[in-house]
């Protein structure tokens, strides 16, 4: 390349992705950069901030309702996040046999992903309703009373999981993706070997499709850790903050109790979680996840 | 070589068993997948059907599948009681507007990183993909004070502007696309005189359709879908986008919500999603699997 070509390179380069570059620096990096500042603040957003140093973050650490809602985060994630992605992964295994409807099962898989959150939210409060609604008569076909879910503090959680795996579809779909990629020649010749359904779906098809279940794996983290559309719309974080989900709480402080340097603190924090978070994933998918052209082990 | 005449006829039973017994795992699996699916469309039903039901009906337990009376008024009342077509106006016109922002901005940078190397070019690619783990409540609340004080408090600006400044899924996605488009197409429009941006306008876009489609349905279903943003920026309730509005009636202005006018609603607000997807279906699963949004 000669040096006035690459010049000219250099200046289409910049034409091109202006608009992203200034919306980059405007809308992501000064509010990063000020959120940081603002931590370190004690701001109603009317006066002007006034710094004091870590004081917003020493106060999160003996907050009862910033542990309640790491708490409530923490085990929404840990249990909701595994199941959803071993259903979807047991869908899409099932949905890659040579089963008829094919294209029904996949549709019909998919179209609860369609509804919206707030739809989703309501429709369900209405079916956990504990005296008339459609789950717990459900449940009665089984011989099962069910709980009064959401107006209760033990289950309400429960009951936003359970809510949670009815749009395992969308998961299915990328598995149903990453299934496709598995070359059917390395199956044919694990048979060949005599290796069983079980051995062929650990050796061959499980680290064939990592890359695509540490990518929802990620993905599925950093969601649950951002829940606020549910605890909104359906608890309000009750009852008794048994929903208290973390980015509620952040929402409420900001914008319900006008505390935007200690709501700052709380972003932050939860910035690095998900950093951290998603190193640690990346880490370990270095050991175990099989990259196509195997350039990693 | 001889092992292989002897090994014939001694796996062809074990074959058959083998084939005996996929047969028996394929209808469990059916069967697994019949009532999985009956659950999964249980709720979306119960939404139809509950749209269709008078106010009487509602409160009955156990509650009925099927409408005792087809109300199909409640069809028409939605539109007279809840505000709901100002509501549906909203998010139609934000909607529309983020899609054409997102697709301009986009398929600007995403050709810009496609085809041009310059100093710096990887480290902005990098930050770029790097902005697709921000979480978004991280930055929400500069955001908040930066559009207060440019007085966006309470219009649409602040949910329509940013789309105008690209997003890195998508940025990604079309760079990827753009990538793919053969050198050869450029230096002969290159000969013929063609600007940059002409080239990008009428030979990188008019090729890029599908790519532009799949952008497009994203940025749409997740404005339409959005909660967070509006619910931060919008306070009057004409304003207020259909998420926003829906989510209203389940707080104390309605003692007993009317739930069978929610429904209404809910279905109303899957349908341009429905649509797109039955226009664009295999399109659709495409893009899901080409992006990984969910």
């Amino acid at each position: 390349m000669t040096h006035r070509e690459s010049r000219r390179q250099t200046f289409y380069l910049y034409l091109f992705i202006s608009p992203w570059l200034i919306g980059f620096l405007v809308f992501a990096l000064y509010p990063i950069l000020s959120s940081l500042y603002y931590s370190f603040t004690d701001y109603d957003i009317i006066h002007p901030p006034k710094y004091v140093g870590l004081a917003n973050y020493n106060e999160m650490f003996h907050n009862d309702l910033f542990w309640k809602s790491v708490v409530v985060t923490v085990r929404y994630t840990f249990i909701s996040v595994p199941i959803q992605l071993l259903l979807a992964l047991g869908f899409a295994l099932l949905l890659n046999t040579k089963i008829p409807f094919r294209g029904f099962f996949r549709t019909a898989m998919y179209f609860p992903s369609m509804v919206s959150g707030v739809a989703m939210s309501l429709l369900w409060y209405w079916i956990f309703n504990p005296s008339i609604g459609l789950f717990n008569y459900v449940l009665s076909w089984f011989g099962i009373s069910g709980p009064s879910w959401l107006m209760s503090p033990d289950y309400a959680l429960y009951a936003l999981m359970i809510m949670s795996f009815w749009t395992v579809g969308s998961g299915m779909i990328l598995f149903l993706a990453g299934l496709q990629g598995v070359p059917a020649s390395l199956v044919e010749a694990a048979k060949l070997d005599g290796a069983g359904r079980f051995r062929i779906f650990l050796n061959v098809t499980l680290p064939m499709i990592s890359p695509v279940l540490l990518f929802q794996l990620i993905m599925g983290v950093i969601d649950s850790f951002q829940v606020f559309t549910q605890a909104y719309v359906m608890t309000q974080g009750g009852p008794n903050y048994s929903t208290w989900f973390y980015v509620y709480n952040l929402y409420t402080s900001a914008f319900k109790e006008y505390r935007a340097g200690y709501s700052s603190a709380l972003a932050w924090v939860l910035l690095i979680v998900v950093m951290a978070f998603t190193a640690i994933i990346i880490k370990l998918s270095n050991r175990y996840v099989h990259y196509e052209g195997g350039g990693r082990k | 070589m001889s092992t292989i005449p002897t090994a014939g006829p001694e796996a062809s039973p074990s074959v058959n068993k083998r084939r005996r017994k996929i047969d028996a795992v394929s209808i469990a699996s059916f069967i697994a997948l019949l009532v999985t699916t009956f659950l999964m469309l249980l709720p979306l039903f119960f939404m139809v059907s509950t749209s269709l039901k008078s106010k009487k009906e509602l409160l009955k337990f156990p509650p009925s599948f099927l409408p005792e009376t087809w109300q199909w008024s409640n069809y028409r009342e939605i539109f007279d009681t809840l505000n709901f077509s100002q509501m549906y106006m909203n998010s139609l016109f934000i909607g529309i507007l983020t899609v054409v922002g997102t697709l301009l901005s986009s398929a600007l940078a995403g050709y810009g990183f496609a085809r041009y190397r310059g100093k710096g070019s990887n480290l902005w690619f990098m930050l770029m993909l790097s902005t697709m783990m921000l979480p978004y409540p991280a930055i929400m609340i500069p955001q908040f004070i930066l559009f207060s004080k440019l007085n966006w408090i309470d219009t649409f600006l602040p949910l329509i502007v940013p789309a105008f400044f690209g997003s890195a899924y998508n940025i990604f996605l079309l760079r990827q696309f753009f990538s793919t488009l053969p050198d050869e197409l450029f230096d002969a429009g290159r000969i013929d005189g063609c600007s940059e941006f002409r080239m990008w306008r009428q030979i990188a876009l008019p090729l890029s359709g599908p790519a532009l489609a799949t952008v497009a349905i994203f940025a749409f279903i997740y404005s339409w879908n959005d909660l967070l943003t509006p619910v931060l920026y919008l306070s009057s309730s004409d304003k207020f986008t259909l998420p926003v509005g829906m989510s209203s009636f389940t707080s104390s202005r309605f003692r007993i919500p009317p739930w069978h006018l929610l429904m209404v609603a809910s279905v109303l607000a899957m349908l341009p999603i429905v649509a797109l997807f039955a226009i664009a279906q295999k399109r659709f699963v495409e893009g899901i699997v080409l992006t990984g949004i969910k």
